[in-house]
């Protein structure tokens, strides 16, 4: 799996990422304009997955500051195909500063890659998971970002390491 | 470490858009949040859906071409279909969503919503539908006969005792049923835990006449590795493994009394302490005991602690021997007559003048137990459609089991089967008259193979057999 840019990211948080990952970045790619939906100023996240997929003939995760939506929820953190090859997220809410709060960069590290593993976990077919302390708990709001502790709980993570054979995904 | 996924996962949702983007956004959506999930294009193609398969939720746009989302609400409440319907709304639609309210939607979403109201109105309409699956199949069992159908009885008596388990199945209280062997007592604590808000967990009976002081001890409390000789494992008791079900503690009357105080300790404190152990671990459970002695004469005489009898004996139903309602034994009879045909795979008619006047005239010692007992053996050795009074062998007409030997070992075998018969197969009663305590009593039984079997007492060459085990 490779991670991808979508629109102006800063390099040294891909860098990190790719890092810690252990993910290769690719070179970044351009939000269509047909993705964006000028009355909220936000970017349909569908649209960027086709896009991606388009662009990338394997597994691709891409990674965006820009602020994602689906038609009918306010925003999204992310989105990614149960069992498929593409998935998205954004740390535009991830931002301490989306809150009117001091930045803070290693927070935000720390948020990303719990994204980062949410996602791959949709992408190797984990559903939400009940144990808010696992990675794969739903993340609909920040609060529940910094709830988890950054892995997976037991059964997902068995499932995950199965998953994971049979897909050829490795996880980050 | 996870907690067990909660019954709503196994939940499904159907999602109704005519837009792509919206249903497989909704789709993807449900399903990452671990639903089962399907999707139609339009309103007929959802009613085609449901016609295939239920679901327990709809989630549908409201502005759709052709039907839309309220005529699709108003076929399902029209075809009285299970599933809860949310609508989805433009801020357009608004008023259309609230006419949807009255017809009967669960409730509308205004687009775009925040994704953690999506969670909590569909968590709300599905474990609203949880309780009304749970309702459906109580009714469903009431109508089908119902859990007090299957107690028999047209007496006074008996009508009371339906009434008593009714009302006391609502409530939480400890009960106490007695009655003599045979009454039914097993039949009405089973009645009650199945009629009340805790039939969703086990039901777990407790012999306490079977089971020695230590023994004893363990089943209810549990107990850890090494607290005995033989407790190899750790082990939960009964009142563990109830986790949130009912205790049938049967023949109460037998526990000693050092197991009398623990037990009240339990129903008071709500934990319990394995033996061996410690550690109080929290238990909830609902008490319902049995007894065929006099639990009163017994406080009296100082055999049963009076604390423990008050706490036992908050709901007290009596079950009244059968001879003092002999309006049951003919609806008895028949009812087992229908029972044990259906389980031969033969048909009988039913029985003659002479032999229902039998069966009214005898005493019935072993009430219900003994009268099905009748019926079966009678429905296994007659050859005709009718049962007769010849067919029908009561107790004190019953040949006893000649000696068919003269060791100590089998005139001591024979002198039990002979006592057992005579009581009934009342263990406490026969084992007070023979002189041994209850757990002697229950070993020798096991030991000699003895059974109360229907086929050993149809007639006496069988009798014979099986005395010789
Ligand atoms: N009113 C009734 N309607 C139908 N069947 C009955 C009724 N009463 C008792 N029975 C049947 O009679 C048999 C004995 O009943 P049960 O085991 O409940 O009696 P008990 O009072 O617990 O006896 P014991 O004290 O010997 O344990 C069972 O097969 C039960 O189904
Ligand atoms: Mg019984
Ligand atoms: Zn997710
Ligand atoms: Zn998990």
């Amino acid at each position: 799996m490779i991670l991808v840019p979508v629109g102006e990211f800063p390099a040294q948080l891909l860098a990190e990422l790719s890092r810690r990952s252990g993910l290769a970045s690719g070179p970044g790619i351009d939000a269509p304009q047909s993705a964006y939906h000028a009355r909220r100023n936000q970017y349909d996240s569908t649209q960027l997955l086709c896009r991606l997929k388009q662009f990338q003939p394997g597994a691709v995760m891409g990674v965006t500051q820009l602020d994602l939506f689906i038609p009918v929820l306010r925003y999204v953190f992310g989105e990614a195909e149960m069992g498929g090859r593409a998935a998205i997220f954004s740390v535009c809410r991830l931002r301490e500063e989306f809150y009117g709060l001091p930045p803070n960069p290693a927070l935000l590290i720390e948020r990303a890659m719990r994204e980062l593993w949410h996602e791959t976990g949709h992408l190797l077919g984990l559903a939400h998971c009940r144990d808010p302390l696992c990675v794969m708990s739903s993340s609909h709001a920040v609060e529940q970002v910094d709830t988890k502790n950054g892995s997976l709980c037991r059964d997902c993570q068995c499932r995950a390491n199965v998953l994971s054979e049979e897909r050829g995904i490795a996880l980050p | 470490m996870s907690e067990p996924s909660g019954p709503l996962d196994r939940f499904s949702i159907l999602v109704v858009d005519d837009e792509a983007v919206v249903r497989d956004s909704l789709q993807e959506w449900f399903s990452q949040e671990g639903y089962q999930v399907e999707a139609a294009a339009s309103a007929p193609e959802a009613l085609t859906a449901l016609a295939k398969s239920e679901f327990d939720l709809v989630i549908a746009d409201i502005r759709m071409p052709g039907m839309d989302g309220v005529e699709l609400l108003e076929k399902i409440q029209a075809e009285k279909l299970e599933a809860a319907v949310i609508l989805i709304t433009g801020y357009a639609s608004v008023e259309s969503a609230v006419r949807a309210l009255k017809l009967g939607a669960f409730d509308y979403l205004t687009k775009p919503f925040d994704p953690d109201d999506l969670s909590a109105v569909v968590r709300n309409a599905l474990e609203r539908q949880l309780l009304r699956r749970e309702n459906r199949q109580l009714r469903d069992q009431l109508a089908s006969g119902g859990v007090l159908s299957e107690i028999i009885g047209v007496s006074e008596a008996m009508r009371k005792v339906k009434e008593q388990i009714e009302m006391v199945a609502a409530v939480d209280s400890t009960v106490l049923v007695e009655g003599r062997s045979g009454t039914g007592k097993e039949l009405v604590a089973r009645a009650i835990h199945r009629l009340s808000p805790r039939r969703f967990h086990p039901l777990v009976v407790v012999h306490c006449g079977a089971l020695t002081e230590t023994l004893i001890e363990s089943e209810l409390f549990g107990h850890e590795k090494g607290a005995f000789t033989g407790a190899q494992h750790r082990r939960k008791g009964k009142f563990e493994a109830a986790m949130g079900g009912t205790v049938f503690l049967d023949e109460i009357a037998d526990i000693s009394l050092k197991t009398q105080t623990d037990l009240l300790r339990v129903l008071q404190e709500r934990e319990v302490v394995r033996v061996g152990g410690t550690q109080a671990i929290p238990v909830d459970f609902r008490v319902i005991a049995a007894t065929n002695r006099n639990l009163e004469q017994m406080v009296k005489e100082g055999l049963f602690r009076a604390d423990l009898y008050y706490r036992l004996h908050v709901f007290r139903i009596y079950l009244p021997a059968l001879r003092e309602r002999p309006s049951d034994v003919p609806v008895l009879a028949t009812h087992f007559l229908e029972k044990y045909s259906r389980k031969m795979g033969r048909h009988f008619h039913g029985f003659q003048r002479a032999a229902l006047d039998k069966l009214s005239s005898h005493a019935w010692p072993g009430n219900v137990r003994e009268l099905e007992n009748c019926i079966e053996r009678a429905l296994v050795v007659s050859s005709e459609p009718v049962i007769r009074a010849e067919d029908l062998v009561l107790g004190e007409g019953r040949a006893l089991a000649p000696l068919s030997g003269y060791s100590l070992e089998c005139v001591e075998k024979n002198h039990i089967l002979r006592v057992l018969e005579e009581f009934s197969w009342n263990q406490t009663q026969a084992a007070k008259a023979l002189g041994i305590d209850r757990v002697t009593l229950y070993h020798k039984i096991k030991r000699y193979e003895l059974k109360q079997s229907a086929k050993a007492l149809s007639s006496p060459e069988a009798a014979v057999k099986g005395t010789r085990g």
